[in-house]
């Protein structure tokens, strides 16, 4: 969803008039930004949307406060203050804002939470300023977490030796086990293996 | 049947107990901030605790299909500790979060100079930031406590309909019956009420502002005790919608006042209580 997605969904809500005085209070004074941020669930609405699936209507509203923000710093600190929902709001603006490496030290912490919400968005295209090591871990966490990997902003693209290196030795130890591995993860081993042998 | 436990501490719970709540039809819990066995010495541990039941907590619920939402305060057992009393300036910026649906557990513990100001500061937050308030009264000398506890709630200004005085028994319930504040009941394996004795003091003063909570913790205690005392109730000659308004209906409307209380993925039906719309923000 890119700013212009989100307004279209913020602007079929009637708190839709509560986000445009939240932003002119923010573009005017943003350390009044946490408490708006914290209240946008509650005022836009947190029902999950049918046609934008993982999204609400208070979570576009959170993320085009952050456009409204435009502040590397403040945007920081309303993740590492945020509840689950902010942080996902916060992760999800990453690509979306003028940040540059800023938001790096965020999704680090959101692969090192169990929650996959968290885990999903952190893959997301701002990843792509994730080191390739990151990166792998998190790809393997997704398959351990049951995560579908279409979440991983260009997995084709970055996938490589080392990521299928450690893929490999997962469905092995899952064959010793006699479990399953996810058909996205195998469907990805096979197509590294076979572009291998080209 | 189907529960909603209004005070359960589960961060000190297992998953097996996620799953056996649900299958027994607890679909909702209010977990309040409280000590937890060993004594913290900072505020940043409460800051972590707090994220914890904003973040952690209600994702670990969801797992189960229990919807989670918290209280957040500094317990009266470790406002006596002057290292923790920062607690007190970080909770404006916690008690604005969705998952917040009042103010608690505050109230007495040894009844000190220490606990009435952290008690009233925080009453005072709760009117501040429009939320209800969850008293905790103590387990030595529970009748003044809860005397006192109440004095210090009217002095406050909070609506009384706005606080629930908990942990309450035959001795304690009348006068806060009087006060008009609601009436919360801890039920224990061994100790604070039994399902029987319950009954007794449901038949005694009604179903209305009633709240019956396991308060299950890290002590000796049972998350299926509002089940059990449902089943008692029903075996007492209540019917299944007297059981609905005790187990469902009243923390719905006790913490519906907080305006964010969302059950719209719990799949029950919604509330005839339009109060804070446990639909809030669907529009």
């Amino acid at each position: 969803m890119n700013l212009d997605d989100l307004r279209a969904v913020v602007a079929a809500v009637p708190g839709k008039d509560w986000l445009a005085g939240a932003e002119a209070r923010v573009r005017a004074d943003p350390d009044a930004v946490a408490p708006l941020f914290a209240r946008a669930g509650r005022e836009l609405g947190r029902r999950p949307l049918p046609d934008r699936p993982g999204w609400t209507a208070g979570q576009a509203g959170r993320v085009l406060l952050l456009a409204a923000l435009a502040d590397p710093a403040r945007t920081a600190e309303l993740y590492w203050h945020g509840d689950a929902a902010e942080r996902l709001a916060v992760l999800h603006a990453l690509p979306l804002l003028n940040i540059g490496d800023a938001g790096v030290p965020l999704a680090e912490d959101a692969l090192r939470t169990n929650d996959a919400r968290l885990v999903a968005a952190a893959l997301g295209p701002y990843a792509s300023r994730l080191d390739p090591a990151t990166w792998r871990q998190g790809v393997v966490k997704c398959v351990f977490m049951g995560i579908p990997l279409s979440v991983v902003d260009r997995l084709e693209d970055r996938a490589d030796a080392a990521l299928t290196g450690m893929l490999a030795a997962l469905a092995r130890e899952r064959a010793a086990a006699g479990r399953r591995m996810p058909a996205d993860a195998l469907a990805l081993l096979n197509r590294h293996l076979l572009r291998k042998e080209d | 049947m189907r529960v909603f436990d209004p005070h359960i501490h589960m961060t000190s719970r297992t998953t097996d107990d996620y799953r056996r709540m649900a299958a027994n039809g607890v679909r909702a819990v209010v977990e309040p901030a409280f000590w937890l066995g060993q004594p913290r010495t900072s505020p940043g541990s409460f800051a972590d605790y707090f994220d914890s039941l904003l973040g952690w907590e209600p994702y670990r619920a969801s797992q189960f299909g229990v919807r989670h939402h918290a209280t957040l305060a500094l317990n009266p057992k470790e406002a006596n500790d002057p290292r923790c009393k920062g607690v007190l300036d970080l909770l404006p910026r916690y008690l604005d979060k969705d998952g917040v649906v009042a103010v608690g557990e505050i109230g007495y513990d040894s009844m000190t100079p220490a606990e009435d100001e952290a008690f009233a500061a925080q009453l005072e937050l709760a009117v501040r930031f429009e939320l209800p308030a969850l008293v905790h009264t103590p387990h030595r000398d529970k009748a003044a406590g809860t005397r006192r506890t109440l004095d210090v709630v009217a002095a406050s200004g909070i609506a009384p309909g706005l606080v629930a005085v908990d942990h309450l028994n035959e001795v304690t319930v009348a006068p806060v019956r009087e006060s008009g504040c609601w009436a919360g009941f801890s039920i224990y394996p061994e100790t604070k009420m039994s399902p029987p004795r319950m009954v007794e003091i449901l038949k005694e003063y009604g179903t209305e502002r009633m709240l019956v909570n396991s308060a299950a913790d890290w002590g000796h205690s049972d998350p299926l005790l509002t089940v059990e005392t449902g089943r008692a109730m029903l075996a007492a000659g209540f019917t299944a919608d007297d059981v609905d308004r005790v187990l469902w209906r009243n923390p719905v409307e006790f913490y519906g006042q907080s305006g964010r209380l969302d059950l719209s993925e719990t799949g029950t039906p919604e509330s005839a209580y339009a109060g804070s719309s446990i639909a809030r923000g669907g529009s």
